[in-house]
């Protein structure tokens, strides 16, 4: 039981999906996240061991990732074989045997339509237990109101990657401010430094996942 | 139609243009807005910037083709208009350049990532297939693949691109300064990667462009330079690192550190050096200047 476990985990960090998965090269034809997990789950492991084991291993490669020991490629993979993993783990979510750390709204700014860097604090951050509701690119400030409405309780992430969208995200920023003073924001993006993060009112700044899930575990902390 | 070879063999040192994108800002474009109906809809906004980098004195410019993929113009549901706009693109360049300046017609990345299935290799090369097409039927000399940070589509482009037009193909890649102090793509490629990848798949100049600023450009071309000490180099760097000020976008680095640093650009190996994000005609006019002087 517990070697399963393990292989779960190691399956998530080296982005293994399945059996079929040809990636990675040194796990061609080894059972993957997703039979391990129906595995485990027949053997009566509980739902929350192996979401703990998942997530341990999100934060890992999240980790990897920041060290710059591994790319966007390694960090995509390991976010694939960790969707196999929820796949799985979803019924015992509807139920409530297992729950979310808490729940973030996460979008590009209006003008901006790229999404790269959002989809990998997406993953990242759903990886490591998080409910995330992705509002998708070009998201106006409207839109991100009603959302943080609707989603009680929640932390708000703005991406950007042009520069001349930053000051679409300080807009942003400020519309959120204004209405609901007590939600926290985290920004990141390509033309972001702590600094500008500051200056435009958020209160966190990553420029990478892993900080983000930094951001918001210690909120949850506190 | 002029070749890019054979102009750096008799010139040496070629002067590339600056920033597009974050000029097309400041003349009214509005974020979320496609760059490249502007080809249509603001031609003279367009050919303005293009004639300001020839005033400014450059050998080269681009065209306002970056995001001009018909993946990227599904976006903003332009997708059957990628011939149209390309070429458009290419002829407003071509004015502005005349016959005595080259012309490159700039192909972006689409953000679309083959390992992940997102898109098939067919699609994605069919789609560079027919901009790089448009943009030699607008008048272009040479086609430049840029801002790519993954292999396998700049490869694609490349073929593509090589395939549809036989013209000359440059190839940039976007590095980042690794905590290592190694320099990869956000996909993990390193410049030695790069640089055989590439001209295997056909590019005749190599590169690197955007990135953070002048002296960042001159570590990358060193080391593009140690392991390939033949193919031309071109350099497209932006003006640092973006900084937030009083609700605006500023560029640090202005016209006069970048032509101070032009010269140690040039002793590192670059053979064709430009501007990217937040570089505007002053920045060429120093760097022209600079060339002069040396």
């Amino acid at each position: 039981m517990n070697e399963l476990i393990v292989k779960i985990g190691q399956c998530v960090e080296r982005g293994k999906i399945n059996k079929v998965s040809p990636y990675p090269n040194d796990m061609k034809g080894m059972d993957g996240a997703d039979e391990l997990t129906r595995q485990a789950l027949e053997a009566v492991v509980g739902p929350d061991v192996i979401l703990q084991a998942c997530n341990d291993a999100m934060q890992r490669i999240g980790e990897r990732f920041s060290r710059n020991e591994v790319f966007v490629p390694e960090l995509l993979m390991a976010a694939k074989a960790m969707q196999a993993v929820m796949v799985h783990l979803e019924p015992f979510f509807k139920t409530g045997t297992i729950k979310a750390k808490g729940k973030f709204v996460l979008g590009t700014v209006a003008g901006d339509l790229h999404d790269i860097g959002k989809n990998l604090v997406r993953m990242v951050i759903e990886g490591n237990g998080w409910e995330v509701v992705d509002l998708g690119v070009d998201v106006k400030p409207a839109k991100f109101l009603e959302a943080i409405k609707n989603t009680p309780g929640c932390v708000v992430g703005l991406s950007a990657l042009l520069t001349t969208t930053m000051v679409n995200m300080s807009k942003t920023v400020q519309e959120i401010k204004t209405q609901f003073p007590a939600t926290k924001i985290i920004v990141g993006g390509a033309p972001l430094t702590m600094e500008t993060a500051m200056k435009m009112g958020a209160d966190g700044y990553s420029h990478d996942p892993q900080g983000a899930v930094a951001f918001l575990d210690k909120i949850s902390a506190a | 139609m002029s070749s890019l070879l054979t102009a750096l063999k008799n010139k040496k040192i070629l002067v590339s243009d600056g920033a597009w994108g974050t000029f097309l800002h400041q003349r009214g474009l509005q974020p979320g807005e496609c760059p490249e109906l502007w080809n249509c809809n603001h031609r003279d906004d367009v050919f303005a910037i293009a004639k300001s980098y020839i005033d400014a004195g450059a050998d080269i410019i681009l065209t306002n083709s970056f995001g001009g993929s018909p993946i990227k113009l599904e976006h903003y549901g332009l997708q059957d208009r990628t011939a149209e706009l390309n070429e458009t693109a290419a002829s407003i360049s071509r004015e502005a350049a005349g016959a005595d300046h080259l012309v490159l017609g700039s192909i972006g990345p689409t953000g679309v990532m083959l390992m992940m299935g997102e898109i098939s290799e067919d699609t994605l090369y069919n789609g560079f297939y027919i901009q790089a097409a448009a943009l030699q039927k607008g008048g272009v000399d040479a086609i430049c693949v840029e801002t790519m940070s993954a292999l396998d589509e700049a490869c694609l482009a490349i073929r593509a691109a090589r395939a549809s037009t036989g013209l000359e193909v440059v190839c940039t890649f976007t590095f980042e300064k690794t905590m290592s102090g190694e320099f990869r793509t956000m996909m993990g490629v390193s410049p030695a990667e790069m640089v055989q990848a590439v001209k295997e798949a056909g590019a005749s100049v190599i590169g690197t462009n955007c990135g953070n600023g002048f002296d960042q450009m001159i570590d990358i071309v060193r080391e593009i330079r140690s392991i390939d000490p033949i193919t031309p180099i071109l350099v497209h760097a932006n003006a640092g690192k973006p900084v937030f000020q009083d609700g605006a976008t500023v560029f640090p680095e202005t016209p006069d550190m970048m032509a101070a640093k032009a010269q140690e650009l040039i002793n590192s190996g670059a053979n064709i050096i430009g501007g990217c994000c937040g570089t505007t005609p002053a920045h060429i006019q120093k760097l022209v200047h600079a060339m002069r002087v040396h």
